[in-house]
């Protein structure tokens, strides 16, 4: 296996050859937002709050997928990506119905975290105010699409880890939701084997335990890393 | 006297009576006696005859030429058919005219200026027979190459031509090809993009429907040239017709050994599938066009890996747009040299494009690249009705933007359109006239892709949304110069960050008319409250 030397934010850095670029920046200490990626699932680059700028590149490059090559010079905070990612926060908060105050998830929500470090105190953009619903059909869990962001975390642990594929997204665009079964209420899939892993990587309140109340929810993404890493490793000793 | 009376029934021809047409001259003609003027007629069903906008079509072609007439009406059909069937065994078909109908000039420029490659055949044989396309020539390219070519011949006759891929990408075709074919692998794939979606493109539809076996035989050498042995049309499900006669096609050409193994008895076999897409204007874009056919949902995924890596079912993959595969059988039947004389140096051949919008003659036209819009628009088109100017041409639909009127000198190829911040686009050319508001323009094209946006980056998904919005707050007059602005940051943003090339170029009718119209945007701001006002 080689190694590549690249510059990260004017840090010379040398990482194994298949290392993302976000892999290769968080090493280093070196801090980039993401929504939609999380280890141990399979990357989507769909957020696009980890784009960088790569110099020679001629575009934005999102870091959760981009491999580290040799002599890449690599941007991760200037102006400009600053600006993207506080419009992307802004563009999240005004699509869906975000009410920290009375969420489940206040002060352990990664939109709330990436909010506060994009600088987003109000949005720019008016608030959309959509409609949407409530699913607390399933025994244990609820799922509120007023809080969700699409991120698919919840499709991608089902089908990929779990084996099971409740979930998934159902529609197009704005109109876009997370789907359980073929668009069935959740308790009515019996597919679902109540595990639990969709709320835990759940990067907002919007899939959470029913007896949680306001604050009360804390997502464990550390649970499904320790698991693929022991499978990927047949190492079950924790 | 023999004569051939060939009937549009075509999409757009069919609904203006063309088929209910041919359906009782078929009738009249079955029951024409010995002798009659037209028991020596031959009656065809053909594709697109061009001048959409004068429809329904027909053409009589007699010893005294060719005679187009349009204007055919579903109420004005029993008129035509009853004329025909009354005449005299002494009239003569060659100056006979369909009551009801309008002659339309043959020398006038529409059809005058058109260099016909890729439509050679559309409008002239029936589509639905294959006897006919042999009889024209098709497939006589692919016998040929399987005969006496090297598959990197092919690819090198492809490259050397110039053609460049008319889905509106323009990435060289035999680039692709060479790329695919080296590919290492044993099972490669082929597909042919068929999911044309801008609103005002009807190119490829007019071709599949007219010449159905002219875009297979393309495909099939080009599957032969990467070593592909199966391939797929992906064709969107508003074209029953072109999915008809597409079927249709496929069947005969197996029959014919044309298709499927042991093609034209050499090894080389294609096994070629029909994929009906769902209506997902998203799916025109490769990666999601791939999801789409492997049964997934049609989605686009970040690239590289590009489908010449990975593409259907993880294969390396040639993907091509119908006009693209079209054009192989004439290049290679020209040699690539004299078809790259054609075009410009940068982009050889010809582009078919549909013209439509406020123009007098809207239709399928053929012209060499390089060709000036306001040739296409004005002396092909008769320029704008009613005594108007023309204001724009808008070229490539929901990703491309607007031509201005002063600089309709500009000459139809991939890089002078995209100086101009539009794109040559797969070929939908839609004209304006003086009377329309380029922000209403902007605004239309925003809530098409506002619509069509698979949902899957944010950038797209939400920001089309507050784009629309704010294109509706100025159409309103509600919108402050701190809207304008924020509009156009947020036109950049969706750009430079979507995943996909439908979200990045989403903002592109925007950010072309802020360009070359800002006036009709300024105009809309309401006057700041102080007073002041807006600096243009």
């Amino acid at each position: 296996m080689s190694v590549h030397t690249l510059r990260i934010d004017g840090r010379d850095l040398a990482v194994p050859e298949g290392t993302t670029l976000l892999q290769a920046a968080r090493e280093a200490g070196i801090a980039i937002p993401t929504l939609c990626h999380l280890e141990g699932l399979s990357p989507v680059a769909a957020c696009r709050l980890c784009l960088v700028e790569v110099e020679g590149a001629g575009k934005l490059l999102p870091a959760c997928i981009t491999p580290a090559s040799e002599g890449m010079v690599v941007h991760t905070a200037t102006p400009r990506l600053q600006d993207i990612r506080r419009t992307v926060v802004e563009l999240l908060f005004t699509e869906g119905n975000h009410v920290c105050a009375i969420c489940v998830a206040n002060g352990h929500c990664e939109l709330q975290d990436l909010a506060v470090s994009t600088g987003m105190d109000h949005s720019r953009l008016p608030y959309r105010f959509p409609d949407r619903h409530v699913d607390l059909s399933h025994p244990f869990f609820g799922l509120d699409h007023n809080r969700c962001v699409l991120c698919t975390r919840c499709v991608r642990v089902c089908d990929e880890v779990e084996g099971a594929h409740v979930w998934d997204v159902g529609w197009r665009g704005e109109h876009c939701r997370i789907i359980a079964g073929l668009e069935e209420p959740w308790g009515a899939v019996d597919a679902c084997t109540d595990c639990g892993k969709c709320v835990e990587v759940c990067p907002t309140g919007a899939l959470f335990h029913k007896g949680d109340t306001t604050a009360e929810k804390q997502g464990e993404p550390a649970r499904l890393q320790a698991l693929v890493h022991a499978r990927r490793h047949q190492q079950w000793d924790p | 006297m023999s004569a051939t009376l060939r009937v549009c029934t075509a999409a757009g021809c069919a609904g203006c009576g063309g088929s209910a047409l041919r359906e009782r001259l078929a009738a009249v003609l079955a029951a024409a006696g010995p002798g009659a003027p037209a028991s020596g007629l031959a009656l065809k069903g053909v594709g697109c005859l061009g001048p959409c906008s004068e429809g329904g079509l027909l053409e009589l072609e007699s010893s005294a030429g060719r005679r187009l007439f349009g204007g055919l009406t579903p109420e004005g059909v029993e008129a035509v058919a009853a004329s025909l069937a009354n005449l005299g065994p002494d009239a003569d078909l060659a100056s006979w005219a369909p009551p009801g109908t309008r002659p339309i000039d043959l020398e006038q420029p529409f059809f005058r200026l058109q260099r016909r490659l890729v439509l050679e055949h559309c409008g002239r044989i029936d589509p639905e027979s294959i006897a006919e396309a042999l009889a024209a020539g098709t497939y006589g390219q692919l016998r040929r190459v399987l005969q006496k070519d090297t598959p990197e011949a092919v690819i090198e006759q492809v490259r050397r031509s110039g053609l460049r891929g008319r889905g509106g990408g323009g990435y060289p075709t035999g680039l692709k090809w060479a790329t695919v074919a080296r590919m290492p692998g044993r099972e490669k794939v082929v597909v042919c993009n068929a999911d044309e979606g801008d609103p005002g493109a009807f190119m490829d539809r007019s071709l599949l429907e007219g010449d159905p076996h002219r875009l297979l035989e393309g495909m099939a050498i080009a599957a032969w040239a990467v070593g592909a042995s199966r391939g797929f049309i992906y064709v969107r499900a508003e074209y029953p017709l072109a999915i008809a006669h597409l079927r249709t096609a496929i069947a005969q050409a197996e029959d014919q050994s044309l298709l499927s193994a042991a093609i034209a008895g050499s090894a080389f076999s294609l096994q070629l599938e029909l994929r009906v897409g769902a209506g997902a204007f998203v799916c025109g874009e490769e990666t999601a066009l791939i999801h789409s056919i492997e049964g997934r949902r049609g989605v686009p995924r970040p690239r590289p890996p590009y489908p010449a890596e990975v593409g259907v079912f993880g294969l390396p993959t040639l993907i091509n747009n119908v006009e693209t595969f079209a054009n192989i059988p004439p290049l290679l039947a020209l040699g690539a040299e004299a078809y790259a004389a054609i075009g410009t140096a940068n982009s050889g051949g010809t582009k078919v494009f549909s013209l439509t919008g406020d123009v007098r003659l809207a239709g399928v036209l053929e012209v060499p690249m390089g060709t000036p819009i306001a040739t296409i628009v004005n002396t092909m088109g008769g320029g704008a009705p009613g005594g108007h100017a023309i204001k724009a041409v808008q070229t490539g639909g929901p990703s491309g933007g607007c031509v201005p009127a002063d600089r309709l000198a500009t000459p139809v190829d991939y890089e002078s359109l995209q100086e101009l911040g539009s794109i040559m686009g797969s070929g939908g050319m839609v004209v304006m006239d003086d009377t329309t508001s380029m922000v209403d323009v902007a605004c239309f094209f925003m809530a098409f892709c506002r619509e069509e946006s698979c949902g899957k980056c944010i950038p797209c998904r939400a920001g089309t949304v507050q784009l629309h919005a704010l294109l509706q707050k100025h159409l309103a007059g509600e919108a402050s110069a701190a809207d304008l602005a924020q509009l156009e940051s947020l036109c950049h943003m969706v750009k430079d960050t979507s995943l996909c090339g439908l979200g990045q170029s989403a903002p592109k009718p925007v950010l072309s008319t802020l360009r070359h119209f800002r006036g009709d945007y300024l105009a809309l701001l309401r006057p700041e409250p102080g007073g002041r006002e807006v600096a243009p």
